[in-house]
């Protein structure tokens, strides 16, 4: 479903991604890991169509990204990093605009809201102004836009930053749930939820991968229990480098 | 159709913060002052509007023109809504259209509503209400090419006040330049033909002669070129952004 082959991406003489190749099938998800400015969201950012990589191929469920890009995006749910928002619109408006966006009219429209208002647990603040909700709700509502359109591939850069714990567990569950019948690209610092939501991880580092496989393959190889242990060991400390 | 979801959410942008509303206010107010105050509307009896009312829109509109526009792209790029609409399943085009055509429809709207003063006119005249026509499709031209550079202008940046700064200080540059004083004044330092070039290139004599109710084809070509060429440079600007 999603198919990333070479991918690289260079800022100037900068190389944030370099050469990477993965694949997420659907009913799989993959979590995304990697320290800081290993790369993450500039991955993210190109799958979804977003930066046009210096180098590689991009193919959503078979449409390749560079060469179809309206197809392609189509079939994907993105919440970016900073969830952003037009402060100006009540989160019930935001989404009805993104549901224009994505095609919805009359009643369909109505009911993709708001299925994607419960889902994300929005009741309370359907028809508040954005510029006045907290940042876990801001953050659930960016992710309510990803999900609106029952989407094939769903790309999630940090879902769970700034919810509160239930919000994490519920989050998680969601994830979970999804990933049944979707393919499913997340990125986290938050190594627990690799145990509790994914099905593979992949760790990169500097823009390369530098271990891919399920937690408990991932285990055996580096002969480790703990995967924070097992992070530290494969990437590079901001200090040594 | 997705120009059409664009537009309408920068038109209830636009009306949802007073941006607008205060473009539109001050526009009439302005005009208002300088057509009856300093010009002299009442005593002087121009009834085709050229003098008194139409003269006086190009240099309001180097103000206040890039006061609406200055949101255009630099909000995008500051709350970083510009990545939403990168990987919505829509065109880079309709998007700088829908934006464009709503930030135009302001200036439709404040434009329209200085109609007391043609009722006026027709009143207390005779006017030929085809040279009226024409002086306000001049007056809108220049407002959409004012627009349009203040879209480009914005694509670069996501402080809107370098946008505001800049775009109104370009603004001011192509009014000058074919401004009548400083045409003749440069006729006089630099000669003839240097004199038609810069007029040419400025936007007064374009404004001028619809103002006086002439359709030249050189004019058209103006506005134009700089509407479709600074709307290129703005999807020029955001395509090489993300690179
Ligand atoms: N537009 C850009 N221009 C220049 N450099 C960039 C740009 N975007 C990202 N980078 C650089 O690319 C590298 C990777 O950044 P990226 O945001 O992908 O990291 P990340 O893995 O998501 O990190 P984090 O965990 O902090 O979110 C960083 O060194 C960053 O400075
Ligand atoms: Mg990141």
């Amino acid at each position: 479903m999603i198919e990333v082959t070479n991918l690289t991406k260079s800022f100037g003489a900068k190389t944030a991604v370099n050469d990477l190749s993965f694949k997420v099938k659907k009913g799989e998800v993959l979590g995304f890991l990697g320290p800081n400015g290993a790369g993450k969201s500039t991955t993210m950012r190109m799958v979804t169509g977003y930066f046009p990589p210096t180098s590689g191929q991009i193919s959503i469920c078979g449409i390749d990204m560079l060469k179809s890009p309206e197809q392609a995006k189509a079939k994907i749910g993105y919440l970016p990093e900073s969830a952003p928002l037009y402060d100006d619109m009540t989160v019930a408006g935001f989404l009805r605009f993104a549901a224009d966006i994505r095609g919805f009219k009359g009643a369909a429209r109505k009911e993709a809201v708001e299925k994607a208002i419960e889902t994300c647990f929005l009741q309370k603040v359907a028809h508040q102004s954005i510029d006045t909700l907290s940042k876990g709700y801001r953050h659930r509502t960016c992710l309510a836009q990803s999900l609106l359109h029952d989407p094939e591939v769903l790309i999630l850069d940090e879902p769970t930053d700034g919810l509160d714990p239930n919000q994490k567990h519920e989050v998680r569950e969601l994830i979970k749930t999804l990933g049944k019948d979707k393919a499913i690209l997340f990125s986290t610092h938050i190594l627990e939820e690799v145990d509790a939501a994914c099905s593979r991880a992949v760790i990169v580092d500097q823009g390369v991968i530098v271990a891919n496989g399920t937690p408990t393959e991932l285990r055996e190889t580096y002969k480790s229990d703990s995967l924070h242990d097992i992070f530290r060991k494969v990437t590079t400390l901001d200090t040594a480098a | 159709m997705n120009t059409l979801t664009i537009y309408k959410r920068e038109m209830s942008s636009y009306f949802s913060q007073l941006t607008a509303y205060i473009a539109i206010f001050i526009f009439l107010i302005f005009i208002m002052i300088m057509t009856f105050a300093v010009a002299q509307y009442m005593r002087v009896g121009d009834a085709s509007l050229q003098y008194t009312f139409f003269y006086w829109h190009p240099l309001v509109y180097v103000l206040l023109v890039p006061i609406v526009g200055m949101r255009m792209w630099s909000d995008e790029h500051r709350s970083n809504t510009i990545e939403l609409l990168g990987t919505f399943p829509i065109s880079i085009w309709s998007t700088i259209l829908g934006k464009y055509l709503a930030a135009a429809t302001v200036w439709l709207i404040a434009l329209a509503l200085t109609f007391p003063i043609w009722i006026t006119t027709n009143y207390l005249g005779d006017p030929d209400n085809f040279v009226i026509f024409s002086g306000y499709l001049g007056s809108f031209l220049v407002c959409c090419s004012f627009l349009a550079i203040t879209s480009l202008i914005s694509a670069f940046t996501k402080d809107q006040v370098v946008t505001l700064v800049l775009s109104c200080f370009i603004c001011f540059l192509i009014y000058l330049v074919g401004f009548d004083q400083v045409a003749r004044w440069i006729q006089t330092v630099a000669g003839n033909s240097v004199a038609e070039v810069f007029t040419a290139t400025g936007v007064w004599d374009h404004f001028r002669s619809l103002n006086v109710g002439n359709f030249r084809l050189q004019d058209f070509v103006w506005f134009a070129t700089v509407i479709s060429t600074s709307l290129i440079g703005t999807n020029f600007v955001l395509n090489s952004k993300r690179n």
